[in-house]
């Protein structure tokens, strides 16, 4: 039987909170998750279409900007332990399983094509936003950035407004 | 003093540090229950707030966290990564990650977390992701004007609101407790179940207090710097301290004889420090002096430092800072530059029978004002001491 009983979200966001605290003492940086998928986007191109990559300016400027494989970085290694993390802690509470889940009135293959392009539509706003939620929104936020706040307001304030165009889905 | 990076943890063990950070995030958000799009799209439509509690509860304790830090001096905030503020593309890229939010039930984050476990439409949300950096990388040309406008650099949000950081930090730990009563009542209704929304358990009332002290103790508390600088400023600090000061004749005479004890720093503006300085000196601001790399500047055993600056109140103002955040060791030139200069320098210009000073001297500030000038031109071609470390590289 699956264990739906999760931590009590205060408590959990005290955890969070000082994980992100004790990054930023380490590593002078915050949490993020949408840079991991650039990562492997950017390395994918360079191996499959590597002439392509080297005329585009996007690789380039990522270039310039991160030095060396994309795959070793520091966000590439961190996603992974997202997914160690996870697995661990939805083997100790019988979460894991192989399963889709929607609105109760909505067909699997919407909800999949809905995940797929809502997916596409988050990550492309991702990089326009130079962060996501992780990133830029709660990273942002633990240090006062003007630029972190104003995209945390804007991904929550989007969201709400467009939710009711998307009901169906989830209602 | 933080960050650690790249003084303590190198670059390699960073990455071992950035997968065990990795692992408790992804704990964390299974635990909060983010493996579950039903839980994170609650939120949008009123029957579960969980990502508002979790999020603004971390939220708020980072932020604490980080004024404390750095209050008490063990973080470095000119080192760490702000997330730059480039207005347009933060505007725009935020209504498309809400619009991606919606249709697509995760953010990345929580994707990976949810594909972790298995639920196959996270898989498919981590795919169609790929797709939008593919296209982002692919049509870069047609938004590079939109996602480099408007760029206004690593402000804070409290400076661009004009206000204090305690006032603006006060503020929104106000909004998250008001936000997470609101929003217990808007889950009864829509749940149409009537749970209190504030429950009185001991767990609670300890977290509640713990979190309270916290606060408390970070907003009452102002930037260290700026309370020393208020301090300096106010001249309250200055009366009682005993200034150990460096005669001219002194001070040319080390310089002719190359003395290796001696450290000269000085606090010019940086453009008259590059017209011409010193041999071995280096330039500094008052704010400099609160990084953490310039210990390896001014905490060197068996150094005497000399501060110099052009007037003699600038060079007092930097000692009493420097003597506040520990550096030692450290005496300043009488009268400041202007008054070397009047005595070494331009001694030829003075007249002699009206300084009362005896001929030794007077011939010793002859050939001091033929000599340092020379060893200033010869050091005209050396660059200022530069700062090593930059600041952390963050970011998605």
């Amino acid at each position: 039987m699956e264990n739906t009983k999760y931590m009590n979200p205060y408590l959990a966001g005290f955890f969070l909170g000082l994980l992100l605290l004790a990054t930023i003492y380490m590593t002078g940086r915050g949490l993020g998750a949408s840079g991991a998928i650039k990562s492997f986007t950017v390395s994918a191109v360079e191996i499959v279409a590597p002439d392509h990559a080297e005329s585009q300016k996007f690789y380039s400027e990522y270039n310039t900007e991160h030095a060396g494989n994309p795959l070793k970085t520091w966000l590439v290694f961190e996603v992974i332990g997202v997914v160690i993390g996870a697995f661990i802690s939805g083997l100790i509470y019988n979460r894991l399983g192989f399963k889709v889940e929607g609105g109760p009135k909505v067909k699997t293959k919407t909800r999949l094509v809905a995940a797929f392009f809502g997916g596409a539509l988050f990550s492309f706003g991702a990089q326009l936003g130079r962060g996501c939620t992780s990133g830029a929104a709660l990273s942002g936020m633990a240090v006062l950035s003007t630029g972190g706040i104003i995209t945390m307001m804007a991904i929550f304030g989007g969201a709400y407004a467009f939710a009711y165009f998307f009901r169906k889905l989830w209602i | 003093m933080g960050p650690l990076v790249p003084g303590l943890i190198g670059n390699e063990l960073n990455l071992i540090v950035a997968l065990f950070i990795g692992i408790l995030f992804g704990f964390i958000l299974e635990q909060a229950g983010f493996s579950t799009t039903k839980k994170l799209v609650g939120l949008f439509y009123g029957y579960d707030f969980t990502v508002l509690r979790v999020f603004f509860t971390a939220g708020v304790v980072a932020m604490t966290g980080v004024i404390i830090f750095d209050h008490l001096g063990i973080l470095d905030l000119s080192l760490i990564y702000i997330n730059p503020t480039f207005l347009y593309s933060a505007i725009v890229g935020g209504l498309i990650m809400g619009l991606g939010f919606v249709i697509g039930g995760f953010c990345p984050g929580t994707s990976v977390c949810a594909a972790a476990i298995g639920k196959i439409d996270a898989i498919v949300f981590v795919a169609g992701s790929f797709l939008g950096v593919f296209i982002f990388a692919e049509g870069y040309p047609l938004w590079e004007n939109l996602y480099k406008a408007e760029n206004w650099g690593g402000v804070r949000v409290f400076e661009t609101m004009g206000i204090s950081q305690s006032l603006f930090a006060l503020m929104l730990a106000g909004v998250a407790l008001f936000a997470f009563w609101m929003v217990s009542i808007v889950e009864n209704k829509v749940n149409g179940i009537q749970k209190p929304h504030f429950r009185i358990t001991p767990y609670y009332i300890a977290l509640a207090s713990i979190g309270g002290f916290i606060m408390i103790t970070a907003f009452v508390l102002n930037p260290n710097k700026t309370e020393i600088l208020n301090e300096i400023e106010n001249e309250s600090g200055t009366q009682n301290f005993k200034f150990n000061y460096i005669d001219s004749d002194e001070f040319a005479y080390r310089i002719l004889q190359k003395d290796k004890t001696m450290q000269i720093v000085d606090f010019r503006k940086s453009s008259e420090f590059l017209k011409g300085s010193f041999p071995k000196s280096v330039s500094l601001t008052i704010h400099n002096l609160f990084e953490r790399d310039i210990e390896k500047v001014l905490a060197v055993n068996n150094k005497e430092y000399i501060f110099i600056a052009e007037d003699e109140e600038t060079e007092k103002k930097s000692v009493l800072i420097a003597n506040k955040l520990g550096y030692e060791n450290i005496r300043i030139l009488k009268g400041g530059l202007n008054l070397f200069n009047q005595e070494i320098l331009n001694i030829k210009q003075n007249d002699f029978q009206n300084m009362k000073i005896n001929e030794t001297t007077y011939n010793f500030r002859v050939r001091a004002s033929e000599e340092i000038p020379v060893l200033i031109q010869q050091n005209k071609n050396v660059k200022p001491v530069k700062k090593t470390t930059a600041r952390a590289i963050g970011g998605c």
